[in-house]
């Protein structure tokens, strides 16, 4: 729904997008004009419900007069700026993001839509050489709580979660990249284990999550029991039961249980963002006695 | 962003300033902020003579809180009241939220009202961005006042006692209304007390657990002729009951609608059919007119309701089944299909010249909370909620919550010491209503002289045994967050 605000005058800015002209609203960034044009841009750290941090490279376009690729997620629009989202550069680049980032970490478990993007860039990861020779890939899952299960031979640093948890949402900062260069990697304080950190178990880093490293444990115990079926799911928008905010909630059903909750991160009440009892309290509805 | 709470809450370590306001000052604070206000010329004038009345009354009667009187009955520090008084005066938009801890006091009304004085003091109210807050602590308290589940009220906040209201009402429903305002919660279980209430229907209430000296209330249901519990899980309150309904969960198992704080009426969808007996509490109702007698009420829908609701809410009228569904709820009022709805209240008060009623300044009193402490009863006792339970934990205690901690009486370093006692230690605490055996925890962020603890393990500490059941007769609210208790250290047999 739209958000209301103060009385904002819109001002439409003229840009060109693959050779056609279109009129964006002032301060869109190049991602939004292509969204508006029905251009598919593949993103990985960027969501709608985040403020963009420009790590993973992915959506980058070509810009004329810029010596180098931009990130279309973050750069505004500009008075007759012209924009190539298809040029061989453009798909070159993409499709090595792609190879590097899948060459290194399992993405088996990737949102659809990186695994369809993977597919139409033509990335070919495994020529990189074999994915268990490689660090990150031979992690143990960390299991330390009922609620999350944190598997990070699937994390390509993307940095969503580290915003959920900090101020695009929660203002919580129980984790943040620690080490450098090959060794980065997500940490709570002193990497310690979760439930002894600021981690308020919100789920929201969860809700980011676009390659199934951060997983609901109800989520990771069905797939390791071979009973995650996708197939057999239905998603049907509700409130939360519990504050008077008034989140909307997702319930994922399979075989009338509940299996996962989300929120829909376009909807204005909360951006997609929830708390514990929100995303977790829900087995009230199928309880053991 | 500025916190008053006499606890150093998560969200008082979150904010630039913390206030530790002494349990029950409210209003003193609030007079103290006003008159500081008004004293150093930051009033908005030009708000107040268009859109309010009763200023001079209002200046008169807080002329004795200077801030050294309201440090000194509030223990917050001078500067610090200057500073919150000066901040939001001069902010450009400013809010005022708050929750439980301005209305479970028996000055609930006063408190809100003196808070209000603030909003129209400096005219941060009726526009964007700027207003005063109510937090909503349940997903549809708000609509539930809204669908007229009020003492007084029918659906709309339209008043009972109207004859042309009532008159409107029975033109839809065919029934005659009766005239005169039922009883609050507070006043029910007094009526049952006295033995003029004997039977009792209690729709998703937990108030053999959740009300403020329990074990009263509990007297009071055990006395009824019969008490039906209609309810989602087998509760303490069901437990006692002589006919228990199973229902569906309204959020999982139903279609409807809700309402939030923000005046949002939103839909709930059913992803599940409700398990076993369980059925719908629209069904259940409708069924139970039919066994009282009026089969003219058929088996209506969510929808069915809503449309009707409409015909007869001025505030609801705009607010089509498709339209909630399409814009993803929609805020009252909302007095017609091509209204918007409506993001805030009361920005009639900045029309020139203002429409409708003035909005009045309130002469409030500060009233300390009814329980005093003694050397018999030397603590303070205020409950709360923790972030990862709900209530009694009805719903929240089936899941396996990673930060949760169970119930303990949470007490300052201080008084610890002078108890002898430690973290993990049993104790006895003990109020003039009931007394109960707890875990202590020591809080050192607690001001000496208060204690804290949740109330939603029932089954671990029967904590409502000791809360006041002291009232606001305005609201009916109890005073849950003032008690005074006495803890004595248990040793080991």
């Amino acid at each position: 729904m739209s958000k209301p605000e103060e009385n904002k005058p819109e001002t439409l800015v003229e840009i060109t997008i693959d050779d056609e002209k279109i009129a964006v609203n002032e301060g869109s960034t190049i991602l939004d004009a292509c969204k508006q044009a029905n251009i598919d841009t593949p993103t990985l750290c960027w969501a709608e419900n985040l403020t963009p941090v420009n790590v993973c490279r992915v959506c980058v376009v070509e810009v004329e007069g810029s010596r180098t690729l931009v990130p279309s997620c973050s750069r505004p629009i500009e008075e007759g700026m012209v924009v190539s989202t298809k040029s061989d550069r453009v798909n070159t680049s993409r499709r090595m993001v792609l190879e590097l980032l899948a060459s290194s970490v399992e993405m088996d478990r990737a949102d659809e839509e990186i695994l369809e993007w993977m597919g139409s860039y033509g990335s070919k990861p495994e020529r990189m050489g074999a994915t268990n020779e490689i660090k990150t890939s031979s992690q143990p899952v960390k299991i330390q709580d009922d609620l999350y299960v944190r598997d990070y031979e699937r994390c390509i640093l993307c940095y969503k979660c580290v915003e959920a948890c900090g101020d695009d949402a929660q203002h919580t900062f129980a984790i943040a990249t620690a080490g450098r260069g090959f060794d980065s990697h997500i940490s709570t304080e002193f990497d310690v284990d979760l439930p002894e950190s600021a981690c308020v178990y919100c789920g929201n880093c969860i809700g980011v999550c676009p390659t199934g490293a951060l997983v609901f444990k109800t989520e990771h115990d069905m797939r390791e029991d071979n009973s995650w079926d996708p197939d057999n799911q239905q998603v049907t928008q509700t409130i939360c039961g519990f504050c008077g905010v008034g989140c909307n909630l997702e319930l994922h059903t399979q075989d009338e249980k509940i299996v996962k909750v989300t929120s829909p991160s376009d909807h204005s009440v909360t951006d997609g963002h929830l708390c514990i009892k929100g995303r977790f309290g829900w087995q009230h509805a199928h309880p053991k006695n | 962003m500025w916190t008053v709470d006499p606890r150093r809450t998560d969200s008082a370590k979150f904010a630039d300033v913390w206030l530790g306001i002494n349990v029950g000052s409210d209003i003193a604070l609030a007079n103290g902020i006003a008159r500081e206000i008004v004293d150093a010329g930051l009033e908005n004038n030009n708000f107040i003579e268009n859109a309010t009345t009763g200023f001079d009354d209002f200046v008169a009667h807080i002329e004795p809180w200077t801030l050294k009187k309201t440090s000194e009955v509030t223990g917050v520090p001078i500067e610090a009241i200057r500073d919150l008084a000066h901040g939001y005066s001069a902010a450009n938009k400013a809010q005022i939220a708050w929750t439980l801890g301005i209305t479970e006091h028996h000055t609930a009304v006063d408190n809100v009202l003196a808070l209000c004085n603030l909003a129209l003091l400096t005219g941060h109210v009726g526009r964007w961005g700027s207003g005063l807050v109510p937090l909503r602590g349940q997903n549809n308290v708000q609509g539930g006042g809204d669908m007229g589940a009020l003492p007084n009220k029918l659906a709309g906040f339209q008043d009972v006692v109207n004859e042309n209201v009532r008159t409107k009402f029975e033109a839809v429903w065919g029934a005659k209304i009766p005239p005169d305002p039922g009883w609050h919660l507070t006043d029910m279980f007094n009526a049952m007390s006295r033995n003029e209430l004997r039977a009792l229907y209690v729709i998703g209430e937990n108030p053999a657990d959740s009300d403020a000296d329990v074990n009263h209330a509990r007297k009071a249901l055990e006395g009824l002729d019969i008490l039906v519990v209609q309810d989602v899980l087998m509760t303490r309150t069901a437990e006692m009951a002589d006919v228990v309904l199973p229902a569906a969960l309204g959020w999982a198992e139903s279609d409807g609608t809700v309402t939030n704080s923000e005046r949002r009426v939103q839909r709930t969808r059913a992803a599940m059919n409700p398990p076993g007996e369980a059925r719908q509490e629209i069904e259940i109702i409708s069924d139970l007119a039919k066994h009282l007698g009026d089969d003219t009420w058929g088996q209506p829908t969510a929808r069915d309701l809503w449309e009707e609701l409409r015909t007869v809410s001025p505030m609801h009228a705009g607010m089509s089944w498709e339209r909630i569904e399409n814009e993803g709820g929609i805020q009252w009022p909302c007095p017609d299909e091509n209204h918007p709805g409506s993001p805030f209240l009361h920005e009639r008060l900045w029309k020139q010249p203002a429409e409708g009623k003035l909005a009045p300044f309130s002469c409030v009193k500060d009233q300390p909370p009814v329980e005093t402490l003694d050397d018999d009863y030397p603590l303070r006792l205020t409950t709360g909620r923790a972030l990862d339970s709900y209530n009694t934990g009805v719903q929240t205690d089936e899941y396996s919550s990673p930060i949760r901690s169970g119930e303990a009486l949470e007490i300052s370093t201080n008084d610890a010491k002078k108890l002898g006692v430690l973290t993990g230690e049993r104790v006895l605490v003990s109020s003039r209503r009931g007394s109960i055996e707890m875990t202590v925890k020591i809080d050192p962020d607690l001001p000496i002289g208060l204690a804290f603890t949740t109330f939603h393990f029932p089954e671990l500490a029967d904590v409502n045994q000791l809360t006041n059941s002291a009232y606001d007769p305005k609201s009916g609210t109890a005073e849950f967050k003032a008690a005074a208790i006495r803890v004595e250290k248990l040793v080991d047999a």
